[in-house]
């Protein structure tokens, strides 16, 4: 019957189905980033955790400006260094049960070393002697993931499982601010969402993919307001407080761990250092601007709060300048020594085990290596 | 001992059969995708395993298909052991970067110690019907990937055997399902225990001396009517379904070329950069000095996969595998 036919019975209705899904309000970011250290807020702030804190981030500056140097004595094929974004990295680190899981981007070796990786095979990718030097379940640590935000699934479904399987396990993924741009980062946001997933995301927004600008990456009022499109609460935090963001990731996790589902937090923060050793910083940015972010330096945020507490001395910030520069010397020992390479290994790992294909492949290269060991013998000889 | 009677079972069965019987055996198995769960599938090949096994174990997700794929890596990466669905051949491509840069990559990059024993099925391949984007032969991107094992089952007993294989594997396998031999019929009884399927062993389907026919799954059941047609032309054909582009079997193929001394490569999917190249540069490679003809190849024209009411123009069909067999010099026996 059409409307017509029914006269004056037909009574425009609102669509049946729909009804409000979630209050967005309790996930909207705060205005401004979450700041603890200068603010009232400090003195909260357990002493123990900030000397911690404080401990890290001198040995994670020391651990990039070693890497560098590495780079530039060409013992690392290239280095991402996470300069200025320590109190993200070492906080993410310090935030974890042993249980849990870190999911870190190529930017974010330091992150794995705090968590207690060995320093030397979290470089292995970036020395170029394999593409992951360690186990990742010994330190429940992902392998380091260069194509962007593809690790944020892996996040999503690794905490999944152990949700499934019944274990008290949270994972945080670490991303950047253009990664959010990419298709992973919102189909792995709405996964977590969606499935209540305990994982907690930390965009470190250092203000550049490589040489483009967040304005060019989002128009969104913060990356931190994403969230609220998947159903998730979002936090915006300073990054340069160490203090602020272990509070913000730490009740993140406990949010996870309590079955509260994904958290998406922002952490403003800067890349102090060029994108690589390979970038030109100067192309697209003024010096003036990279000066005003060191003034926000996080372990100068942190130094002037423990000293103005009195809660370290001149003896303890040289006892964490002298681990720091132990850390940094093994670090420069072990790694001006040539790496041992074995060819074969090319073939190991393909498939469980290798097609006959590339067993062809390998006793080719075999051969090849033997006649080129044959003839290099015979020239000495 | 007594004979059970055979009763005939479509593939869509034998695969339901194989998830089922392999989340029975393993609870570390866990299906999702798009409409496996509540629907059983867009094929009703999931079908009633969300009732039986909760849908924890077989999981209706969001519409996203990196998200699947990329979701599945790491619910392997803590010890589960996912069976992906891509809802169409064409609608896996979204998935490429989790299949290309991780699921293929994760156990060489750890050497090793993290394999991902990943399943990922995707009906594929033309002749249903379908409008665009729903008919693609999408094995020769697979196949061109290191790390990643392609097989696609061409008949009811395989679709069982080989699915049970991939699930068991502990690479990633892209398990590829001929969409329009979905309702083939066997005489296989899914009521009784099945054989699990080696990966990576071609079969000879239909034994021959004139020629040999290599194929794989859509084309398997076109190569054994062409077998048949072609006996009245005198030639006794030979069918090899190849059951895995990765691994591939040399062995069974090389034997077969040498025996008969000529070969035609057949699949739906595009000549150029498509399987038969490589296919064919192996038995050259291999059976050189037996061959008495080139190795030909007939497969789906170079072009976009057509609209329905065009399709039959370009999948091979009998006509067309018959035609290249005629073209193998036989001139030269007589």
């Amino acid at each position: 019957m059409t409307v017509m036919e029914q006269r004056g019975a037909y009574r425009p209705t609102p669509p049946p189905a729909w009804q409000p899904r979630t209050d967005p309000a309790p996930l909207l970011p705060d205005t401004r980033p979450y700041r603890v250290l200068g603010t009232e807020a400090a003195a909260e702030a357990d002493p123990a955790l900030l000397r911690r804190l404080y401990a890290e981030l001198v040995r994670g500056r020391r651990y990039n400006a070693q890497a560098t140097a590495l780079t530039k004595q060409g013992r690392l094929a290239v280095y991402p260094a996470s300069t200025g974004q320590e109190a993200c990295e070492v906080a993410a680190a310090l935030v974890l049960e042993e249980r849990d899981w870190l999911f870190p981007s190529y930017r974010d070796t330091l992150a794995a070393v705090a968590r207690g990786l060995d320093p030397v095979q979290a470089l292995t990718l970036l020395r170029g002697d394999w593409h992951t030097g360690y186990d990742p379940h010994e330190h429940r640590v992902a392998p380091l993931c260069t194509p962007l935000a593809t690790q944020l699934p892996h996040a999503v479904g690794l905490a999944h499982a152990a949700r499934l399987k019944g274990d008290d396990v949270v994972a945080l993924a670490l991303v950047g601010d253009g990664g959010t741009s990419e298709g992973d980062f919102h189909e792995a946001l709405n996964f977590a969402a969606v499935w209540q997933a305990p994982v907690v995301f930390l965009v470190q927004n250092n203000g550049f993919a490589i040489s483009v600008p967040l304005a060019k990456q989002t128009a969104a009022p913060s990356l931190a307001h994403k969230a609220v499109g998947y159903g998730m609460p979002g936090r915006l935090v300073d990054g340069n407080d160490a203090a602020a963001v272990h509070a913000v990731l730490s009740d993140a996790v406990a949010h996870a761990r309590a079955g509260g589902g994904p958290t998406l937090v922002e952490a403003v923060t800067y890349r102090i250092d060029a994108h690589t050793n390979a970038d030109d910083a100067t192309r697209y940015r003024p010096d003036a601007e990279v000066e005003t972010w060191r003034a926000h330096d996080p372990i100068a945020l942190l130094e002037h709060e423990l000293t103005e507490r009195g809660l370290i001395d001149e003896d303890g910030i040289r006892a964490a300048r002298d681990a720091a520069e132990a850390m940094a010397a093994d670090l420069r020992e072990r790694m001006n020594q040539d790496p041992v390479l074995d060819p074969m290994d090319l073939f190991a790992h393909v498939y469980a085990e290798p097609t006959p294909q590339l067993r062809e492949q390998q006793d080719r290269l075999r051969a090849e290596l033997e006649a080129g060991a044959e003839s290099d013998a015979e020239g000495t000889g | 001992m007594t004979t059970v009677a055979l009763k005939p079972a479509t593939m869509a069965q034998a695969l339901t059969r194989a998830m089922r019987d392999a989340m029975a055996a393993d609870p570390t198995v866990h299906v999702m995708g798009e409409d496996v769960g509540t629907l059983g599938g867009v094929f009703r090949v999931t079908d009633g395993l969300a009732k039986e096994f909760g849908e924890d174990r077989c999981t209706d997700t969001p519409l996203a298909e990196a998200g699947i794929l990329g979701t599945a890596v790491g619910m392997a990466m803590y010890g589960l052991r996912p069976v992906v669905e891509m809802q169409f051949d064409a609608f896996a491509y979204p998935a490429f970067e989790q299949l290309i840069s991780h699921v293929a990559r994760m156990r060489n990059r750890t050497r090793g110690v993290m394999p991902l024993p990943i399943t990922i099925r995707v009906p594929y391949g033309g002749g249903i019907g379908g409008v665009e984007h729903h008919s693609d032969s999408s094995e020769a991107y697979y196949m061109a990937t290191p790390g990643l094992h392609v097989v696609m089952p061409a008949t009811v007993a395989d679709a069982y055997g080989l699915l049970r294989a991939a699930i068991a594997s502990d690479d990633p396998v892209v398990f590829l399902e001929p969409k329009r031999l979905y309702w083939s019929k066997d005489s296989w009884n899914p009521e009784e225990p099945q054989a699990v399927e080696p990966i990576g062993r071609a079969v000879v389907r239909r034994p021959g001396r004139s020629a040999t026919l290599i194929t794989y799954g859509p084309s398997v059941p076109v190569c054994l009517e062409a077998a048949e047609a072609a006996t009245a032309e005198g030639w006794d054909l030979e069918v090899v379904d190849l059951r895995s582009l990765v691994p591939f079997d040399d062995d069974t193929v090389t034997a077969s070329v040498r025996r008969t001394g000529r070969a035609v490569v057949v699949h739906e999917s595009g000549g150029f950069g498509g399987p038969g190249g490589e296919i064919a540069a192996r038995v050259t490679e291999h059976c050189f000095h037996h061959l008495e003809a080139p190795v030909l190849r007939v497969a789906g024209f170079d072009v976009p996969y057509p609209p329905p009411m065009l399709e039959k123009h370009h999948l091979p069909g009998v006509d067309r595998v018959l035609d290249a067999v005629g073209r193998l010099q036989w001139e030269a026996e007589s």
